[in-house]
């Protein structure tokens, strides 16, 4: 569904503050593959997932999805194989519209957008099924500008907009990170009956240890621009925290750097 | 000060509150929708003045004149959109380029002259000055309504449709938007067309207005069309919350900022000073939301701060 073959990327290179973000990543995703992604502070992670989105042309090497090469497409055009959400609730939503023109931006994602209505009346139907699955009140809510949501309502509201067009990969940037712990279980909780429910493929990046391995079916850890573990099937299943410890030692050489990664 | 002299001014304020409220919206359109401060307008006002003069002039008819005058105020948008997406150029600054540049075009648009007159006794115009006290279907007041009310209705429309959400969408929240598969480099460049459009539309009906356009007609044009949608956001942005009453708030705006002028006058204001008067009241309208959100987040720390020890 992914494969990434050889990138790198430098910013700001033959500067002072030149920092090379990706060394030499290459992944491949299978169709249906929930891969978790985890690292320190500047690993790469969020580098990584922002090459495949687009936001920035890489330094070489190539971006497939579903077997498209997206490598010079510019972000708006990729936009229509993936669905994103980010570590910041602002981000995914404009706080200025109200909840279903919100949505309705996200359901003609990848559509040309012409001169008829901006939110098909048919569709509002639609839209208050989906965010009844939400369970968070939204689905009487829909006037209302995302504005006056909560951090984790829109964070929500981002995930459903996010797989309202099924996406041919979600891209999951620390989207729990800036939630409180309760909301953040519960976006996850959100996140893993979306993922599952829809057979789709996902990458998450996380700093929660936890999270990292008890989600999804497949984990990979980054350092200084690369990917230096990946664990996937039944040995994903019986990782554990200290496992995980030793087999990035075992492939970066140093401890693991816990600043910002949460062990519990 | 006799109050007779006031009255008898007000019509004409408010057929110009109308014709620069119409500017006013072009303003909208970038200052509020698209997020961004487009000084193109000083420039593209002229133009559509210019444009207007010219054609009136040589026999063509004044609503042929007003389509023609967008068309062209569009092109002067797209030029500065060029300069802004396509060439990385701060907003402000490429409409700063624009609009100097504009200056020369629209003494060639008028052949060389800073000044073309429009006589009404000589040209059917839509609008005049001559007939703004008269109680009859010539009054400008009533044409302009009109106009403005057609105007409003398209750009509720427009803004509603898949394309002008995608406008608001970029000027809400670009990063949104181009995740959503939004190409806000194009969406940038149809919102600067279209608020220079109406603005070279309104700059044309200007010209007819007053009988004559002059190259210099625009200076300061930006701050007047910001006066009118901060007067119009503040007098009644808390009853106008549909777009489209939005629009009408800022048309209401523009005709308020030509009442209070005409005020300002008749109490003895020297015309040669409006100009700085205009500057700091906008000045001081727009420091508002800062100093509000500065004094009230001092005020909210302070209160933590105390609940904390």
């Amino acid at each position: 569904m992914l494969k990434i073959t050889h990138i790198a990327k430098t910013f700001n290179p033959g500067t002072i503050t030149e920092k090379k973000a990706l060394t030499d990543v290459s992944l491949t995703l299978n169709e249906g593959d929930f891969v978790t992604v985890i690292g320190g502070n500047g690993a790469g992670k969020s580098t990584m997932l922002n090459a495949v989105a687009g936001v920035f042309p890489v330094d070489r090497g190539t971006i497939e999805i579903g077997g498209i090469d997206v490598t010079r497409l510019p972000e708006y055009k990729r936009a229509r194989y993936l669905g994103r959400v980010f570590q910041d609730p602002m981000t995914g939503t404009a706080a200025t519209m109200n909840i279903e023109e919100n949505m309705a931006l996200a359901y003609r994602r990848g559509q040309p957008r012409g001169l008829r209505w901006g939110v098909g009346a048919r569709e509002r139907e639609l839209y208050r099924e989906q965010l009844k699955t939400l369970g968070l009140g939204l689905e009487d809510r829909m006037a209302s500008k995302v504005g006056l949501l909560s951090g984790g309502q829109r964070q929500a509201l981002t995930l459903l907009m996010a797989t309202l067009k099924t996406p041919q990969l979600l891209l999951l940037d620390e989207h729990t990170a800036a939630l409180d712990p309760k909301t953040a279980a519960k976006v996850l909780e959100i996140t893993e009956k979306i993922v599952s429910s829809r057979g789709l493929t996902a990458m998450m990046v996380t700093h929660n240890m936890k999270d990292a391995i008890n989600v999804g079916n497949r984990l990979i850890m980054m350092n200084e621009g690369q990917i230096v573990v990946d664990v996937s099937g039944e040995d994903k299943k019986k990782l554990t925290r200290h496992d995980l410890m030793g087999l990035f030692e075992k492939a970066a050489g140093k401890e693991l750097d816990g600043d910002r990664l949460l062990l519990s | 000060m006799e109050l007779i002299k006031l009255l008898n001014s007000l019509p004409g304020a408010v057929a110009q509150g109308l014709i620069w409220g119409l500017m006013a919206i072009g303003v909208y359109i970038t200052f509020r929708i698209l997020d961004m401060a487009d000084l193109t307008v000083d420039g593209s006002i002229a133009t559509g003045g210019a444009v207007a003069a010219m054609l009136i002039t040589s026999g063509v008819n004044p609503w042929l004149a007003l389509v023609i005058s967008f068309f062209v105020g569009m092109l002067a948008g797209f030029v500065t959109g060029v300069f802004h997406s396509f060439m990385g150029i701060p907003a402000i600054l490429a409409g700063i380029l624009t609009q100097l540049g504009l200056y020369s075009v629209n003494l060639r648009i008028m052949a060389g002259k800073a000044n073309v007159a429009v006589n009404a006794n000589k040209y059917y115009l839509l609008v005049s000055l001559r007939n703004v006290r008269e109680l009859s279907l010539q009054n400008p007041i009533l044409v302009l309504t009109l106009i403005t009310a057609v105007v409003i209705l398209t750009l509720y429309w427009f803004f509603g449709t898949e394309l002008g959400s995608s406008l608001r969408a970029t000027g809400a929240n670009a990063q949104m938007a181009r995740a959503q598969g939004i190409n806000t480099d194009t969406k940038k460049l149809l919102g600067l067309m279209l608020s220079n459009g109406l603005v070279s539309f309104s700059g044309a009906l200007l010209t007819q207005y007053q009988g004559f356009s002059d190259v210099n007609m625009g200076r300061g044009a930006i701050v007047i069309g910001l006066a009118a949608v901060i007067i119009g956001e503040v007098f009644f942005g808390k009853v106008f919350r549909n777009f489209g009453l939005k629009l009408l708030a800022v048309s209401l705006g523009a005709i308020v900022y030509y009442l209070v002028i005409q005020v300002v006058l008749w109490l003895g204001l020297n015309a040669n000073d409006l100009k700085l008067l205009t500057a700091l009241v906008v000045g001081i309208f727009l420091a508002v939301p800062y100093w509000r959100s500065h004094f009230l987040s001092r005020k909210k720390t302070d209160k933590e701060a105390g609940s904390h020890a």
